[in-house]
């Protein structure tokens, strides 16, 4: 429950009873601390000691819940500071904004524009979470038409953004069923705004000047009995978003510090895509929950954002791989090129590819993600499987006329086996990849003859 | 509600070294370049000092590049069979205060040129501007030992950045650095371990923790790039814990590694849903370039003019204060 068992200790009566099963008070909080019990086990319990382990066991920041369907997203519930401490766990959303001021066929179009955002990479579909709509006409009409337009043409999560309660309650009418989040509450309106988000049930952004004057918005709300929050400091100047953000994610990491246990949201403030994309990697690296961006619509602009994030949050704890046991082609190989063996760990496989000077066929091996020698030690890159794979699941036998199969010479030991279950004959290359270019620029030739 | 800041007290500091110099002290150039120096985290100005900005040099090659894509082509073309001219064009059109001069031309497979051939190529640069430099070897061990070790002795004075010592190799470049005065490269493979290896390594053989500066291979957006990151912050928190063994400011080779993948590579007629190649590869370079720089980069190396421009822009921005009254 993120508390030590002394600290859990203190708080339970002490009596000793054994009524929860444990021998000790002390034996029942390390039980809790380690969550192996519950602490409706103990009959003593007071409500206040309740209440204080509940808080302290509640997760630093809330998850919450945006959109519908498909594109339904969590944001939050992040724990740490830094990804190689654990990871992180929920992607920044992005956003691009629509203005409402623009005529109904350019809004259209628009989002025509935005809703094509989604990219296929390294196996994996990348794109634009959010549709942000902002009510720039100061037109409660004009907005609800241009949410109207937007929520017929995208199926993507919508931002309400206006500060006009009326604009807002009205856009709702239409899009409340999508779970929108509505942006924002401020200390001028924040006490319709969390009326019309609480009937509704939808997320509500509180919007502060700063740090200071956000505390204090986002635990009026909380008196108001809303929790279902994303928040905003205010800061548009990268410098000064930066830091925020990273005294937002401290405080609630490292003082549970309540007023700021929620996602966040950032505005790249740019005027250029080149200033948007900057602003952007860098809040997407510093802990934003949403990005929201207005220049940066072109797929060119896009697709390296979504990298950022692709990135970012892949999870440090588990090795990144490529699509093992098939054969792929670099540059443009023939029937004479080399056939290069190696593993599935996308460091492994990537430093291979990058030193191969000219055309060459390479296949990664299954072997859950690991470097060549640890494969190896783990029984994992072993003659027979290798052949096993080169020849059962690959067609490389049709690809090439040669019979020659090139492995590290780092693993040359298993060349012996890999011959005699496979029927290649097996070629021990240079110890490590950047050797490769020398060996296939003055080695390969003599060995495609020999 | 007066929010308390969560400030963070650090008791280290990265070096501060400075690449070239001026006349006065023993070099020719006119002007140099300083970086490192922060106690604290990037850009977190509100609890720590940060005197250097990071600086985004070009890269230029000695010979004419071989598989550069078309938006490189497009830009140096013109130049690239002139390592004096591209340099020249880095520094008068394109404002660069860092110019990285890679001798691929030394390669053993490729044009093989001797040690006084390239020697002669980086005094003809050294004429060419006024900015400091950093030299790179072609990746072939020998023969980077070779060259490195007559471009050190040919600029001597100059006070350039070299590379690359690695664990496995590093003794003959580490003492060309230090017999003819210059800052060295220390490369090591994603791993915070041999980084702090290698520099107990060279400073055993008495090479000055505030003329090293950390390669720690960063891997291209997209292919890896978030092991790098990670073992950047790794080291930079390193250096603000106080362990002076990784408190050196570190260089990222941004452009080497964004303009070799597919992304900033493949045609719109292949991938049609990647959108324009001329704007695709430079601002894979620019998002990759400002998302090293919160892993604590303090010199980003690119190829394209105008991500460099997109990244410095990004800089001067988190360069301004932040506060809290």
């Amino acid at each position: 429950m993120g508390l030590s068992s002394l600290e859990i200790y203190k708080k339970l009566p002490q009596t000793n009873c054994g009524d929860c099963g444990h021998p000790t008070c002390m034996a029942f909080a390390m039980q809790l601390a380690e969550d192996k019990a519950s602490l409706d086990e103990c009959p003593d319990v007071s409500d206040e000691a309740r209440e204080a382990l509940a808080a302290a066991a509640a997760p630093p920041i809330t998850d919450i819940t945006i959109g519908v369907g498909d594109y339904e997203r969590t944001l939050g519930e992040e724990t740490e500071i830094f990804r190689h401490d654990k990871t992180f766990f929920n992607e920044t959303g992005v956003a691009i904004s629509v203005s409402d001021a623009a005529d109904a066929e350019a809004i259209e179009e628009r989002v025509e524009q935005i809703d094509q955002l989604t990219f296929e990479r390294v196996g994996q579909v990348i794109e634009v979470d959010m549709v942000a709509v902002t009510n720039d006409s100061d037109d409660a009409a004009s907005f609800k038409e241009a949410v109207e337009i937007v929520a017929d043409n995208t199926d993507r999560i919508l931002i309400l953004v206006s500060e006009d309660v009326e604009a807002v309650e009205n856009a709702l009418e239409v899009v409340a069923d999508r779970n929108p989040l509505i942006y924002a509450a401020t200390e001028d309106n924040y006490e319709e705004m969390t009326e019309v988000a609480k009937e509704n049930e939808c997320p509500l952004a509180v919007k502060g000047e700063d740090l200071n004057s956000l505390a204090e918005l986002a635990e009026k709300v909380k008196d108001l009995d809303y929790e279902n929050l994303v928040i905003d400091s205010g800061a548009r100047n990268a410098s000064q978003v930066l830091a925020d953000q990273t005294v937002i994610r401290r405080k609630c990491i490292n003082d549970k510090f309540r007023p700021f246990a929620f996602p966040t949201i950032t505005f790249a403030s740019g005027e250029t895509p080149a200033q948007e994309i900057a602003q952007a990697s860098t809040y997407i690296a510093k802990y934003a929950g949403i990005v929201v961006l207005s220049e940066t619509v072109e797929l060119s602009e896009m697709l390296p954002v979504l990298t950022v994030r692709q990135n970012i949050y892949n999870d440090p704890r588990v090795p990144v791989t490529v699509e093992p046991n098939q054969v792929n082609e670099i540059g443009e190989p023939d029937e004479k090129s080399p056939v290069i063996i190696t593993t599935n760990f996308s460091l492994t496989y990537y430093s291979v590819e990058g030193e191969i000077p000219s055309d060459a066929y390479i296949i990664p091996i299954d072997t859950d993600g690991t470097s060549l020698l640890t494969a190896w030690a783990a029984d994992k890159f072993g003659g027979k499987k290798i052949a096993e794979i080169v020849n059962e699941e690959t067609d490389i036998g049709d690809r090439v006329d040669h019979n020659k199969l090139t492995i590290s010479g780092h693993v040359a030991v298993i060349s012996g086996k890999l011959e005699e279950e496979s029927g290649w004959d097996v070629v021990v290359g240079p110890r490590e990849a950047s050797g490769l270019t020398n060996f296939i620029a003055n080695r390969w030739e003599d060995e495609l003859e020999a | 509600m007066a929010v308390e800041i969560a400030k963070q007290n650090w008791d280290g500091q990265v070096e501060e070294l400075t690449i070239g110099a001026t006349e006065e002290e023993g070099g020719t150039r006119t002007s140099t370049v300083t970086v490192g120096g922060e106690t604290t985290l990037p850009f977190l100005h509100f609890e720590g000092e940060i005197p250097n900005k990071p600086v985004v040099a070009l890269e230029i090659l000695d010979e004419e590049p071989k598989d550069w894509p078309e938006p490189l082509a497009e830009v140096w073309g013109d130049v690239w069979d002139d390592p004096a001219k591209w340099a020249k064009k880095c520094v008068e059109e394109y404002g660069a205060e860092l110019i990285a001069l890679r001798l691929t031309s030394a390669d053993p497979i490729g044009q093989d040129r001797s040690a006084e051939e390239i020697a002669e190529t980086v005094e003809e640069v050294l004429d060419a501007v006024g900015v400091p430099l950093i030299i790179l070897g072609c990746g072939d061990e020998e023969k980077d030992n070779e060259i490195l070790k007559a471009a050190a002795e040919a600029a001597e004075g100059e006070n350039l950045l070299i590379g690359f010592a690695e664990e496995e190799n590093h003794s003959t470049i580490a003492a060309a650095c230090m017999v003819h005065d210059h800052n060295v490269i220390a490369q090591s493979p994603v791993d915070m371990n041999i980084c702090k290896q290698l520099n107990i390594l060279l400073t055993d053989m008495k090479v000055k923790t505030n003329q090293i500066v950390i390669d720690p291979l960063v891997s291209s957006l997209g292919y890896g790039m978030e092991y790098s990151y990670s073992v950047m912050e790794r080291i930079r928190l390193g250096a603000l814990r106080d362990d002076d063994m990784l408190a050196m400011p570190m260089i990222n080779f941004i452009g080497e590694e964004a303009w070799d993948v597919k992304e900033t590579q493949a045609s719109e007629e292949e991938k049609p849903g990647w959108g324009e190649l001329s704007t695709r590869g430079i601002q894979w370079e620019t998002a990759m370039g400002t998302t090293v720089l919160q892993g604590g980069a303090d010199i980003l190396v690119a190829r394209h003019p105008e991500s460099k421009e997109n990244i410095e822009a990004g800089i001067e921005e988190l360069m301004t204060e932040s506060s809290y009254e």
